[in-house]
């Protein structure tokens, strides 16, 4: 009962009206985002870094969860209502959610996404509260061999798992870890990568970093391609379900959850495989198969519940361990370095009291989430006819102010802009953003835990292999790494044979077989509704990279 | 020799697409229909597509008049989208629709109407929308 005393504090603290409004302030800002294709929590996050400095680490952090749960609400209402998902994990709800609403049944969409929502988001965090303290026991008997293999396996499974590219992912992830290595080394207090520039010995701040790559890149990426037919949406009522839709949705809310919760806590797990595997399942389980491709509630319900289950599910390895799985738990992981407090197993020891508020707070941002969701989704919809050029002038403006205040430097302008033009050309060429901001936050972090294990085993490699945990990711990490190679030589040695995927059992929680049945999933979308949203949904490891594929003709 | 009118979905664009068919129809002259977008929203209810541009295009071949659709997005504003169609296509008449609006609100948004009413070498028709029952 030691959870359920320590969440009663959390609610305590949480509501506490500054801290409510702070969630209030959140959950409206995550929505906003979330509705809007391109902007995203983690950039978000990411400009209010340097604004939130001032504010109690507590209240910041019920904002930041307050956004991330609310983008992931948001993003289900432009997929229903203009088929452009706003957040790379409700690309699959667009599938059936806008055949939906161009069926007239919008409404009824919109309600399954913001109910089911509710419902995983609920169990997804009652699920964090009670798993979120056992990972903390099993992790504070890990040793740093142990965690470097883990951090390794969350770098690489974010660039090889996801994402269409495995190259583009990796020289991403490249130049993340090499801008991660500017700055003075921690231990021989020797300088990297400074060309002789003083100003360099700190290395380079992370919100600075993050707030170029995310904002002043997507919003430079935007201003080359501003001009485009706008899109037609689709007028909607107050959103609401017959006493059939309840029927229907319902056993998809809890499957979705169940997918949800176990990948989004899985390194390199994220909302998008597990809102496919949903929809899939969804599809074979249903009594109305024929209605598939037409609009069935089912789709809508299981992927919806499916990314707030997951949403739960990565905060917790980010609270228990320190480790990020996807862009904003990364850029939070940045926050609590920049407030001065370790995140790690340590975390709920130490900062008992932050953690559970945080937690009590995603119960109430979902709730908010349900009360603002319900009778306001028309409105956010009317978001979508906002200008581009003055809401990218904002973010620009934001990001500027942001980035010279956090060290009050005009150097780091410079520096916004370099890393802002290198946004830029990655969407240009299409790198996947995520595993670059994974590379610059987690990459020290994976120095000092090899480092670390080297001084114990005194510079010896095979310090590294020293724990059986070690050992065993190692081999996970060698079968992400060999799987795809294997499968192209089996291909090449059946030229004839069916292309892997079209037919294969349904997914366990191992990475290797979610990359495989991530095709899968392609190939039945594609079969249903034209290759487009199939492609689209493939690539996907951030939302501008779906945005990306809609936009260029 | 034509006659311009700036369409939009909405009761005063109705009206002035009318009055330009009354007007296209008695002088027997092209009529271009301008409906346009910056392109710069995600969404621009006040652009036509699909089967509503359709309504429009056969309501126009049912009065049997010439005409001519166009539905410009270039980043453009649709008062200058007008004036350059009416450059283009030798206007006699632009037909517009003027919606009510207090000055505050003007002063705020600008008005198209107004825009076109100043630059264009042509006689301007405006047109108000229907009262309504």
């Amino acid at each position: 009962m030691d959870v359920f005393s320590s969440l009663m504090d959390g609610f305590a603290t949480a509501l506490t009206p500054m801290n409510f409004l702070y969630a209030v302030i959140g959950v409206v800002l995550g929505t906003a985002v979330g509705v809007l294709p391109g902007l995203g929590p983690a950039m978000t996050v990411a400009l209010l870094l340097p604004v939130t400095q001032v504010l109690e680490p507590t209240s910041a952090f019920i904002m930041f969860a307050g956004i991330y749960y609310g983008g992931m609400y948001g993003g289900s209402t432009t997929s229903i209502l203009l088929n452009t998902p706003g957040e790379s994990s409700s690309v699959v709800t667009a599938i059936e959610g806008h055949k939906m609403a161009k069926a007239g049944r919008a409404a009824q969409a919109l309600a399954t996404a913001a109910i089911g929502s509710f419902v995983a988001g609920t169990i997804g965090t009652t699920l964090l509260a009670v798993c979120a303290p056992i990972v903390v026991k099993f992790a504070v008997s890990l040793g740093s061999p142990s965690y470097f293999a883990i951090m390794i396996l969350a770098l690489l499974a974010v660039t090889a798992v996801l994402g269409s590219s495995r190259l583009r992912g990796f020289a991403s992830l490249g130049l993340g870890l090499a801008i991660g290595l500017v700055g003075m080394d921690s231990v021989t207090g020797q300088r990297r990568l400074t060309f002789g520039q003083p100003l360099l010995t700190d290395g380079l701040d992370i919100v600075v970093v993050a707030v170029a790559i995310f904002a002043v890149g997507e919003a430079l990426w935007v201003a080359a391609h501003l001009r485009r037919t706008p899109a037609n949406i689709i007028p909607v009522g107050q959103p609401w379900m017959r006493k059939q839709d309840w029927k229907r949705s319902w056993k998809p809310w809890l499957r979705g959850t169940v997918y949800g919760f176990p990948f989004g806590a899985l390194p390199a797990g994220g909302a998008e495989i597990p809102t496919f595997l949903s929809y899939v399942t969804e599809k074979r389980l249903s009594k109305h198969p024929e209605e598939f491709g037409k609009g069935a509630i089912e789709g809508v319900a299981g992927p919806e519940a499916a990314n707030n289950a997951a949403a739960a599910g990565t905060l917790t390895p980010l609270l228990a361990m320190g480790l990020p799985t996807n862009a904003t738990a990364a850029v939070m992981l940045a926050a609590f370095t920049s407030y001065g407090i370790q995140p790690g197993p340590q975390l709920f020891e130490s900062e008992g009291p932050l953690v559970w508020a945080l937690i009590a707070s995603l119960f109430i941002g979902n709730f908010l989430l349900l009360v603002i969701n319900l009778p306001l989704a028309p409105l956010w919809a009317k978001l979508l006819q906002l200008p581009r050029p003055y809401l990218y002038a904002g973010i620009l403006f934001f990001a500027t102010l942001g980035a010279y205040s956090v060290n009050l430097q005009a150097f780091d302008l410079v520096i916004l802009l370099a890393l802002g033009a290198l946004g830029f050309m990655m969407r240009r060429f299409g790198l996947p953003v995520l595993p670059l901001i994974l590379g610059v936050i987690l990459g020290p972090r994976v120095e000092g835990q090899l480092r670390k294990t080297l001084q114990l085993f005194g510079g010896d490699p095979s310090g590294l292999l020293s724990e059986p945990i070690a050992v065993g990711i190692y081999i996970i990490v060698a079968i992400i790494l060999v799987w795809p190679l294997l499968l192209k030589l089996w291909r090449r040695s059946r030229p004839q044979a069916v292309p892997a995927g079209t037919a294969g059992p349904l997914p366990q929680d191992d990475q290797a077989q979610a990359g495989s049945d991530l095709r899968m999933a392609e190939a039945d979308g594609g079969a249903n509704d034209g290759s487009e949203m199939a492609e689209a949904t493939g690539s996907t490891n951030q939302s501008v990279h779906a945005r990306r594929r809609q936009e260029e003709p | 020799m034509s006659i311009i009118v700036g369409y939009v979905p909405s009761s005063e664009g109705v009206a002035a697409l009318e009055t330009a068919i009354t007007e296209a129809r008695k002088s027997q002259k092209l009529l271009v229909v301008v409906n346009s977008s910056r392109g710069d929203a995600l969404v621009d209810r006040r652009y036509v597509q699909g089967d509503d541009i359709a309504a429009v295009a056969d309501r126009l071949k049912a009065e049997g008049v010439e005409h001519l659709i166009l539905q410009p997005v270039r980043g453009n504003g649709a008062a200058s989208e007008v004036l350059q169609a009416a450059d283009e296509h030798q206007a006699d008449l632009i037909v517009i629709g003027l919606r009510k609006r207090t000055p505050v609100g003007k002063l705020i948004m600008g008005s198209t109407a107004q825009q076109i009413l100043l630059e264009a070498d042509c006689p301007i028709l405006a047109v108000k929308a229907a009262p309504r029952n």
